[in-house]
């Protein structure tokens, strides 16, 4: 079997995270970090020592974390408001709809070991409705970085964009697919490999498996594009209708439940401007038993000979 | 302005607010009549704001966290000149920019979105604490009803507070007693306040919400003890100016019939003299 990614080192994005947050953090005094005591899961140590009075630990308390970002951000910072996200998306959702979407503040939500990054410790802490919940909100970019040099990337334009924006982070490790000077453009979606039969679209911790299963496709002679879609809102209908289009058919794959998030998304596009068969793969509403993040995706059809078995199988229901 | 002239002031914002209600055939009139003393103090004495420069980084923030009484503050940032008077005749009419509750990206002069309660102070915690990283001295005011005080967020942001030792940050819990449907103590009883937020590190101060000698008093920087955040419980009457409205459960957001509007009116001009 041809892995792409056989000798690849895994890095935990993260790292690109708090890396790029330091180093903006030189130039604009205006960055600040607020959290609800997750220094340690947000990596915030580093920023902490840097910028001691510009990390806003307000303990334990989401809803006052996110309006206290909503206040900081009137008050002319930057606010990157980290959390786990779970605790930031589903604790906080009426302060982000109503602080940070309807009142248009320039609020960084910084979701952090999101999807089922967090495995054994459960549903509580499995983060895959937050596409869902977020991208119903208008004025809120939703991103979900595929390596960490798209993350260092989304994080800079982040800094620079003038609004709010939803980010959301593994603490998984991911090969690189990108190179270090890797352009982020919000709501374009990045075209990894061409190919005519069928169309992968995934994001985040799926991007690389999606690669995966396009090698083994290869191996059968079936050619596969492959569009990494960090993007979910607004997302890119121009690269959907043109996949739709030249390739026919479909697969999208995300680590999130089925009721929408990118699949929906994805699919909402195709039945307006270009109908084609899909397959939306995903935790296909339900919560996950108990096993290592990874292993829930394999176990939830994500893993790359999976997918090339579903792409497979829809490739037989394409006109 | 003395505070005599205040008071008048606040009772012709009343008598504006209660046209608003009745022409508009809704609104939160109880609340707002027994709010706007206190936000004509702070936009008639209190607080640093300039309607020709609405968004200037110095300003002197206010939040509006009982947002359903949206109405009281359209009519002071109307009298102050951030919105134009005529256009409170406009209160809930279709495509108006006066809705229910506030709105701070199409309204100069508010400073955030508000409706669900509980948002208002944690916006002000971070308000204040932005003034403090930018060595800034601008005060940030949250206005609460007492009601709202059962949102757990509130007492998030009260720690919060004081831990930071906001003392550029004052709460002022509009103390009418009564909630939507019935009085606080018949619901969920947050008595007593002054206890509760001294044992959360606050520093607080009681006060007759509709005497302007006290509010003005209450607002000033010179009655803010360093390093504390500070709370004024102000209490107040539901419906205050409006006999037959005062402390009275069913003027949550009833709308007056034109013998009640008329009555209302004649009292609070008379007040207004």
């Amino acid at each position: 079997m041809t892995n792409p990614f056989q000798d690849a080192k895994l890095h935990d994005c993260r790292d690109a995270f708090t890396n790029v947050l330091e180093t903006v953090g030189e130039t604009n005094e205006n960055i600040v970090a607020v959290c609800n005591d997750s220094v340690g899961s947000s990596k915030l140590g580093g920023f902490k020592d840097k910028f001691p009075t510009r990390l806003i630990n307000v303990g334990i308390a989401e809803q006052n974390m996110v309006g206290v970002g909503a206040g900081l951000a009137n008050a002319g910072k930057i606010p990157f408001v980290c959390a786990a996200s779970p605790f930031l998306t589903g604790r906080a959702l009426e302060q982000i709809k109503a602080d940070v979407s309807y009142s248009q503040t320039n609020v960084k939500l910084v979701g952090i070991s999101s999807g089922m990054a967090y495995g054994e410790l459960g549903p509580t802490h499995h983060s895959i409705e937050d596409f869902a919940w977020i991208r119903a909100l208008p004025n809120i970019p939703v991103i979900a970085p595929a390596d960490r040099h798209e993350t260092a990337a989304a994080i800079r334009w982040a800094a620079a964009h003038d609004g709010p924006c939803f980010l959301r982070l593994s603490r998984v490790g991911v090969p690189d697919l990108f190179s270090q000077t890797h352009e982020f453009v919000v709501g374009r979606a990045d075209m990894l490999q061409d190919g005519g039969d069928l169309t992968i679209i995934a994001n985040g911790v799926l991007t690389h498996r999606a690669m995966m299963a396009a090698a083994l496709l290869k191996e059968q002679g079936i050619s596969v594009r492959v569009l990494n879609m960090a993007t979910v809102r607004p997302i890119d209908a121009d690269a959907i209708v043109a996949a739709a289009r030249e390739t026919g058919a479909i697969v999208t794959c995300e680590e999130h439940t089925t009721f929408g998030g990118l699949g929906s998304a994805v699919a909402e596009v195709v039945v307006d401007r270009q109908p084609v068969p899909m397959c939306r793969l995903g935790v296909p509403g339900v919560f996950a038993h108990t096993a290592s993040a990874n292993a829930l995706l394999d176990d939830f059809g994500m893993s790359p000979t999976a997918i090339a078995n579903s792409a497979q199988a829809l490739l037989k229901r394409k006109a | 302005m003395t505070p005599t002239e205040l008071s008048k002031l606040a009772n012709r914002n009343r008598a504006r607010d209660l046209r608003g209600v009745f022409e508009a055939g809704a609104g939160h009139i109880g609340g707002e009549m027994s709010v706007m003393d206190i936000l004509t103090a702070l936009y008639f004495d209190t607080m640093s704001v300039d309607p020709k420069s609405p968004l200037d980084p110095k300003r002197d923030r206010l939040v509006l966290s009982k947002g359903h009484t949206a109405l009281a503050l359209y009519v002071v940032l109307a009298e102050k000149g951030f919105i134009p008077k005529e256009e409170i005749s406009t209160f809930l009419q279709p495509n108006s920019r006066l809705n229910g509750h506030p709105n701070r990206v199409k309204i100069p002069g508010v400073e955030t979105n508000t409706g669900p309660l509980g948002h208002g102070l944690p916006i002000g915690v971070g308000m204040a604490t932005g003034a403090k990283l930018n060595g800034d001295d601008w005060r940030t005011f949250v206005i609460t009803g007492d009601g709202e005080m059962q949102e757990g967020s509130n007492w998030e942001a009260i720690m919060a507070a004081a831990q930071f030792k906001l003392d550029n940050l004052t709460l002022i819990i509009d103390h009418n007693r009564l909630q939507q449907g019935a009085r606080l103590e018949d619901t969920n009883n947050i008595a007593p306040l002054v206890p509760k937020l001294e044992a959360f590190g606050w520093a607080v101060e009681e006060i007759d919400g509709h005497d302007m000698d006290q509010i003005c008093a209450a607002l000033s920087p010179d009655t803010i003890t360093a390093g504390k955040p500070k709370c004024i419980v102000a209490h107040t009457n539901k419906g205050q100016g409006i006999s037959f409205m005062s402390d009275n459960v069913a003027w949550h957001h009833k709308v007056p019939n034109q013998a009640q509007y008329e009555q209302a009116l004649k009292e609070l001009e008379e007040a207004s003299k």
